[in-house]
C-alpha cells in the first residue's frame, strides 16, 4: 500500500528520526528492566529492587555503570574478533527492528509531513524476520567464539530453537497480511480500523505470541541461556559491556516483539469505540499496547517452568506449526470466497 | 514354584501380555507396573496444557494480589518470641517506693558475684571476679558482688544455662539479636553494657502471632 506512505520525507527528518528512535529505545530498555525486577518480585509474594533511587528506579543505571566498569576479558580459546562482534550484531538487529514499529499515523508537524515510525518499509514483516534471523548470527557467533561447551551447546539450541520458531511465526503473520492485503505495517494498521485482527486472527495471534517467547529466548523457551544446566548459555563467557550489550540486546528484543503484536494484532495507534484522538496522543496508545504486552512476556516467565529440549523441538514442529499452517490455509480460502 | 506361577494372572489393564519372558527367570515380585494416565490425544492434550498454563497464571497472579511478605530488615525488625534468648542483660532491683526492705534495695545491682553461672557455661565465655561489699561502697543486695562481669558475645552460644543457673535472677536471656561488630574485643560485654538498657528494642511478638 505504497498510496499510504505517498511523500518523501526530507534528509534531516530522517535523521532526526533515527536518533529520536535510538534514544527512545535506549530509554524503554531500562524502564522494561526495573518493571520487569519489580513485577517478578511481586509475582513471588517479594518487593523487588527498592534500594537504589526512589521505589529502586535507579536500579537499572547502577547495574548498568557497573557492567561497564568492569574489566574486558575473554576466555584463551576465544575467538578474539568474533567474540567481540557477536554483541555488536545482537544489538545492532535489535534496534534495526525497532526502527519500522509505527508509533503513529503520519502527523503534520510545522508544515511537515512526519511519519511517527522509523521507516515504513514496504516489505514490514519480513523486514523484522530478516533481522530476527541475523540476530541469531550475534548468538551463535557469541556462543561458537567463546571456545566454551556451555555457551556452544547455547548457541546450537538457539540456532535449532530459531529454526523451529521462525517458520511458525512468520506463517502466522500470513493470515493477517492476507487479510489486510499489504506488507507495510502502517497499512496493517490501517486495515483495522474496524476491528482489530487478534479477533478475526485469533490462532496467528496465540501462535505469534508463543514464537514470540521463542525468538527473544525468554522463559518457558530460554534454553540458549538455561541458567541451571548451561551456567549462562551462549553469554557464559561475556562480561561487563559485551554482557550488557546481549542484555540489551535481549530485552529491545522483547519490546520490538512486543511492538509488532500491537502493531499486527492489537491494532497499533488506534483506539477502539471508534474514538479518534488527536494525533500526539498515537505514541502513547502504542506504548500502553506494548505494555501490556510486555506485562504478559514478564508474566509468562513468572508463572512457566522451562520447556526440555524435546518438548520445545516437538511443541515448535507439532503444535504451532500445524496450527500456523491451518490458520493460513483457512484464511486464504475465506480471504478468496469473500473479495471475489 | 510351579511353572504355572511364572504366566502372570490375566488382570484387566496391567497390560501382562507385553512383559518380557526370559526362560528360566520369573521376574515375581520386583516387576512394578507403571500407571500411566491415558494419553490425552492432541486435542484434549493440548486443550489440558492451556488450562493448567492459565491456572499457573491464576496463581501467580494472586501473589500479585496477596503482597509482599517481605520484612525489610534493617528498617523493619523480625517481632521474637517473649521466650527468645538473645543478648544477657543484667539487672538490679527496681525503685518499688515507699518504707521497707525492699525499697532499700532498690538499685542494687541483683548479681552477688556467687559464679555460678560461670560455672553452668557450656562455652565458657563468662568471667566474674567477686569482690567484698563495703557500707561506703555498697553495690549489691548480698555479701559480695561482681567487680568484673564479662561476658565474651563470640563465644556465647545462647543456651540459656546461665540464666537458669542463676539464684537470684540477676542474669536473663534478653530480645537483643543485632550483634555483628568489626571487632572480636567488641563483643566482650562488661557489666556497664550488660546492665544498660538497649539502645533499640527488639520488637516482641504478640500472642498468637
Amino acid at each position: 500500500m505504497i498510496a499510504l506512505v505517498g511523500y518523501y520525507e526530507p534528509w534531516w527528518i530522517q535523521i532526526i528520526k533515527g536518533i529520536v528512535i535510538f534514544a527512545v529505545g535506549l530509554q524503554l530498555v531500562p524502564v522494561v528492566l526495573i518493571v520487569e525486577r519489580k513485577l517478578l518480585g511481586r509475582f513471588q509474594g517479594r518487593y523487588g529492587p527498592n534500594r537504589v533511587g526512589p521505589y529502586g528506579a535507579m536500579q537499572p543505571l547502577a547495574d548498568i555503570l557497573k557492567l561497564l566498569t568492569k574489566e574486558q576479558f575473554r576466555p584463551t580459546t576465544s575467538v578474539g574478533f568474533l567474540f567481540a562482534l557477536a554483541p555488536i550484531i545482537s544489538i545492532l538487529t535489535a534496534v534495526a527492528a525497532f526502527a519500522i514499529i509505527p508509533f503513529g499515523d503520519t502527523q503534520d508537524i510545522f508544515g511537515t509531513k512526519v511519519g511517527l515510525y522509523g521507516v515504513d518499509v514496504s516489505i514490514g514483516p519480513l523486514y523484522v524476520f530478516a533481522f530476527a534471523a541475523i540476530a541469531f548470527y550475534g548468538i551463535m557467533l557469541g556462543g561458537w567464539s567463546s571456545g566454551s561447551k556451555y555457551s556452544f551447546l547455547g548457541a546450537m539450541r538457539g540456532a535449532a530453537q530459531l529454526i523451529s520458531y521462525e517458520v511458525s511465526q512468520g506463517l502466522a503473520l500470513v493470515g493477517v497480511i492476507m487479510t489486510a492485503q499489504t506488507l507495510s505495517l502502517t497499512g496493517i494498521v490501517h486495515a483495522q480500523a474496524g476491528m482489530w485482527y487478534f479477533v478475526p486472527q485469533f490462532f496467528g495471534f496465540l501462535v505469534f505470541l508463543v514464537a514470540g517467547f521463542a525468538e527473544t529466548n525468554r522463559a518457558p523457551f530460554d534454553l540458549t541461556e538455561a541458567d541451571a544446566e548451561l551456567v549462562g548459555g551462549y553469554n557464559t563467557e561475556f562480561g561487563g559491556g559485551r554482557f550488557a550489550s546481549y542484555y540489551f540486546a535481549e530485552y529491545l528484543n522483547v519490546l520490538v516483539v512486543a511492538g509488532i503484536t500491537t502493531t499486527v494484532f492489537l491494532g497499533g495507534w488506534l483506539l477502539p469505540f471508534g474514538i479518534h484522538p488527536p494525533g500526539w496522543v498515537d505514541p502513547i496508545v502504542v506504548l500502553f499496547k506494548m505494555s501490556l504486552v510486555t506485562f504478559l512476556f514478564i508474566w509468562i516467565r513468572a508463572t512457566l517452568p522451562r520447556l526440555r529440549y524435546d518438548q520445545l523441538m516437538s511443541f515448535g514442529w507439532k503444535v504451532l506449526l500445524p496450527l500456523a499452517t491451518l490458520n493460513t490455509l483457512v484464511t486464504a480460502i475465506l480471504v478468496v470466497t469473500t473479495h471475489s | 514354584m510351579s511353572p504355572d506361577e511364572n504366566t502372570p494372572a490375566e488382570t484387566p489393564g496391567t497390560g501382562a501380555t507385553a512383559r518380557l519372558k526370559v526362560e528360566g527367570w520369573s521376574p515375581g515380585e520386583d516387576v512394578i507396573e507403571v500407571q500411566r494416565s491415558p494419553d490425552p490425544g492432541a486435542a484434549r492434550g493440548t486443550w489440558r496444557a492451556f488450562r493448567e498454563t492459565a491456572r499457573g497464571l491464576k496463581t501467580t497472579l494472586a501473589r500479585v494480589v496477596e503482597g509482599t511478605s517481605t520484612i525489610q530488615y534493617p528498617e523493619e525488625k523480625v517481632p521474637v518470641y517473649p521466650r527468645f534468648r538473645g543478648r544477657h542483660k543484667l539487672h538490679r532491683f527496681e525503685d518499688v517506693g515507699g518504707e521497707g526492705p525492699d525499697s532499700a534495695q532498690a538499685g542494687l545491682e541483683k548479681c552477688v558475684g556467687c559464679s555460678l553461672c560461670a560455672a553452668a557455661c557450656p562455652a565458657d565465655c563468662i568471667r566474674v571476679v567477686a569482690a567484698e561489699n563495703t557500707p561506703e561502697n555498697r553495690v549489691s543486695a548480698g555479701e559480695r558482688y561482681a567487680a568484673v562481669y564479662e561476658i565474651n558475645l563470640s563465644r556465647c552460644i545462647f543456651c540459656g544455662y546461665c540464666e537458669v543457673a542463676c539464684p537470684f535472677d540477676a542474669i536473663t536471656m534478653g530480645h537483643d539479636y543485632e550483634l555483628s561488630d568489626y571487632d572480636r574485643s567488641d563483643l566482650i560485654f562488661t557489666k556497664e553494657m550488660l546492665l544498660a538498657e538497649p539502645l533499640e528494642r527488639t520488637p516482641l511478638r504478640s500472642e498468637g502471632e
